[in-house]
């Protein structure tokens, strides 16, 4: 029974968090730019809008010229889930690659960073005026949970050590469509209803910040429109085509 | 806190550093609000005259429509994380504490309409989404605050995912617009261009008088008969240029500067009534569609004359539109010469004809000036000039190098593409926003204090007819000169030894000859 109820309860969610995001890209993607607004200084190339986008996406370099204390909190945070995200992988996948066996225990570093970056994120957001003044319930919650998902993953490393060996056949059951029993610890049920929550989630509220920096046009766009004719699909009628 | 706020003064809390942050002051600019447009100018642009019946409706509508029109608009209302990293970055928020003046703060105006109506999260939990219902408030608010963004784009640049509150303003202004809520500054002047051709309704006859006067200054003053050519068919440049540079002070010292340029550099040029103005106040109010018609008069202007080239005067939205939309609005331009770029900055024509060699200073005529520049948004994170990314700092800048002994920069995190604003762009430029003028300028007036004190700097260079307009108006009230501004042209042309000039001759140490043909 219990078994059954997370099994489909992450289906779900996975199934909710792929169409929704699938369904948002696609509307960025087919939304027209109608016109040539990169910030500048631009890049003049594709290439160039490449590296540009790649400084955004992995140092953060717009954040690290507006604040050095978000910045700090913000990449750590980032940084270390992505290495804890490639830790969890080692549940997925039998047999475990060297490289995710390499990186275990950094991974649980990670999500000791993580924690202690969102909980400094969170500190600012009580904190400072402005920054409080800006956020809405939906910010405090979006912080709690993932220190909740974190915290709960925590818990099984080093205090209510659950049963791995039976969680891993879970979850590669549930990757293999053959369904394995999931073992009833109350802090790996807590951390995968999280999980499954802020899947869940992820198309409908800020967290589309993640597909959507790769359709901004102020990051997105070639400082080119001197040398190429920028034409938009729409409207403008009146332009010569 | 309101009550600390109307204690702003200019002398006292012009020094300090620019960037310093100020006390929150919840509401302390919500009473500041533009003049609305009247019925006549509203229905001039195709507005609806006065705010519609079933307003709510329709600004409802529009919002879906330019969702789906503009893939920033739906972007930047999405992304933002409220992070906060642009919260101090707006230079309307450090000289006025109003939170609402945090660009993040400004989206949300906006993105709270968004969530509510479009959005599944804002339709079911609003509360807990920060989503709104719209209401006469909510409109309220929207008329002031998006009043108090001049879109300079400072924020942008330091926000993670570009978010360009400039956009959000513009889209804001142009429901406003839609739902017969306009602003009478800018809807005027658009209508204006559209009837007359520039922004002051400045009629033919008194332009062709003030260059036949500028003409006959400068003959005096040099002893070369600079002319100042309008509507001559077959020139090979048109040169559009911000109306202000026809009358007002430092607009004209501008003016002057590029016709003799353009005198020394030998190539045929023209003005034209149809285009004498450059401004594009389309992109102000959000309006593609004044924008373009606005923009289609200089495509018309361009094959009526025949010219071959178009360059543009010191003009920092002008420019923007000019350089990144022109070729979107009104091109393809291939009726032009490709060999040069289309369109071209004047100081990019001056700089070029320096480069060659071609153009000779008396840099010693500049020496009672100690100068900064003072980087215009429009110019400095919409454009570029040249061929390197941010030429449009180096430009300008390399251009007053040549042309005087005493350049400062001021504080780095004041210029460049992390410039401030003047305080008056985006179509705050009127007379009943001066108290958001004033505090909006606060930061680079600072800025300008400290290389005052520092290098002993008297004047500020700029290349934008706003920042020029504005700064004449807030330099005095901040202890400064009126005249510190000053445009780069206007350098150009005090420095500047036109071949076969009075100066020319005194410089080769003819003073004599030059007399005696005077
Ligand atoms: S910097 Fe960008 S993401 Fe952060 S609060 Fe401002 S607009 Fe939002
Ligand atoms: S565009 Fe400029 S004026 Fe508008 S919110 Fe951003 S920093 Fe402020």
């Amino acid at each position: 029974m219990l078994t059954s109820v997370f099994a489909v309860m992450l289906y779900m969610a996975t199934l909710v968090m792929a169409a929704g995001l699938g369904h948002r890209i696609w509307l960025y993607a087919t939304t027209p730019a109608p016109l040539k607004i990169p910030t500048m200084p631009a890049p003049t190339t594709r290439g160039g809008v490449v590296l540009r986008m790649l400084s955004e996406v992995v140092v953060f370099r717009s954040l690290f010229k507006a604040n050095k204390w978000i910045w700090l909190f913000g990449w750590v945070f980032h940084a270390a889930l992505a290495l804890v995200v490639m830790r969890h992988l080692r549940y997925f996948l039998q047999p475990v690659p060297e490289a995710i066996v390499l990186i275990q225990p950094f991974g649980v570093l990670a999500g000791i960073a993580m924690v202690a970056a969102l909980v400094a994120l969170w500190a600012r957001r009580l904190l400072v005026p402005r920054i409080r003044y800006i956020s809405s319930p939906s910010d405090h919650l979006m912080l709690v949970l993932l220190l909740a998902i974190g915290a709960s993953g925590l818990a099984m490393k080093f205090w209510a050590h659950t049963d791995i060996v039976a969680a891993k056949a879970f979850c590669l059951g549930l990757v293999y469509l053959d369904w394995q029993p999931l073992p009833a610890d109350p802090a790996l049920l807590v951390h995968l209803t999280l999980v499954a929550v802020l899947m869940l989630i992820f198309p409908f509220s800020k967290l589309l910040h993640a597909p959507g920096v790769f359709f901004s046009p102020s990051r997105n766009q070639a400082d080119d429109s001197r040398e190429r004719r920028h034409v938009p699909p729409v409207r403008l009628e009146a332009v010569p085509r | 806190m309101a009550a600390e706020q109307s204690k702003f003064d200019p002398v006292a809390d012009g020094r300090g550093d620019p960037l310093e942050m100020p006390r929150l002051a919840c509401g302390a600019m919500a009473a500041s609000k533009p003049y609305v447009a009247t019925p006549a100018h509203q229905q001039a642009l195709g507005f609806p005259g006065e705010l519609v019946e079933d307003w709510q409706d329709k600004a409802i509508a529009r919002l879906g429509e330019l969702l789906e029109e503009s893939r920033s608009l739906r972007v930047y209302l999405d992304a933002c994380v409220r992070c906060g990293a642009c919260t101090d970055k707006c230079h309307y928020f450090l000289g006025t504490g109003d939170p609402n003046n945090m660009p993040v703060a400004r989206q949300n105006l906006l993105r709270k309409i968004y969530r509510r109506y479009f959005t599944l999260s804002g339709k079911l939990f609003p509360w807990l989404v920060g989503a709104e219902d719209l209401t006469k408030d909510v409109l309220e608010e929207w008329y002031s605050y998006f009043h108090q963004c001049s879109q300079c784009r400072r924020c942008s640049v330091f926000c993670p995912y570009g978010v360009d509150t400039a956009e959000i303003s513009m889209a804001a202004r142009d429901i406003m617009d839609s739902i017969g809520l306009g602003q009478k500054y800018s809807n005027e002047i658009i209508g204006k261009v559209f009837n007359i051709g520039n922004n002051l309704g400045l009629q033919p006859k008194a332009l062709k008088a003030t260059l036949a006067g500028l003409e006959e200054d400068i003959e005096e003053e040099t002893g070369v008969p600079v002319r100042l050519p309008l509507d001559e068919k077959g020139a090979t440049i048109l040169l559009v240029t911000p109306s202000a540079d026809f009358f007002a002070s430092p607009h004209m010292e501008g003016l002057i500067g590029y016709a003799k340029v353009l005198h020394e550099s030998g190539v045929s040029w023209t003005l034209s009534t149809q285009a004498s103005e450059a401004a594009n106040f389309g992109m102000f109010v959000g309006s593609q569609d004044a924008m373009q018609k606005i923009a289609l008069r200089i495509r018309k202007a361009a094959q009526d004359l025949g010219v071959k080239r178009i360059v543009f005067g010191e003009c920092g939205h002008a420019w923007r539109v000019a350089y990144s939309f022109l070729d979107t609005l009104a091109g393809p331009f291939d009726f032009l010469d490709r060999n040069y770029p289309v369109p071209q900055h004047i100081c990019e024509f001056t700089h070029d004809l320096i480069q060659q060699g071609k153009l000779r200073f008396d840099k010693s005529k500049n020496d009672e000036f100690r100068l900064t520049f003072h980087d215009s948004c429009n110019v400095a994170r919409a454009s570029r000039m040249g061929r390197e990314p941010g030429g449009q700092f180096e430009i300008p800048r390399a251009v007053l190098r040549a042309v005087c002994n005493h350049f400062f920069d001021m504080a780095p995190d004041t210029i460049r593409e992390s410039t401030l604003c003047c305080g008056g762009g985006g179509g705050l430029l009127t007379d009943e926003l001066m108290d958001l003028r004033l505090k909006g300028a606060m930061p680079r007036m600072r800025a300008l204090r400290e290389v005052a004190e520092e290098h002993g700097v008297t004047h500020m260079a700029a290349i934008c007819a706003i920042c020029k307009a504005q700064f004449s108006k807030v330099l005095p009230q901040y202890g400064f000169e009126m005249d510190a501004i000053v445009s780069v042209h206007q350098m150009v042309s005090n420095a500047l030894v036109l071949t076969g000039s009075r100066q020319e001759a005194e410089l080769d140490g003819k003073a004599e000859v030059a007399l005696q043909e005077a």
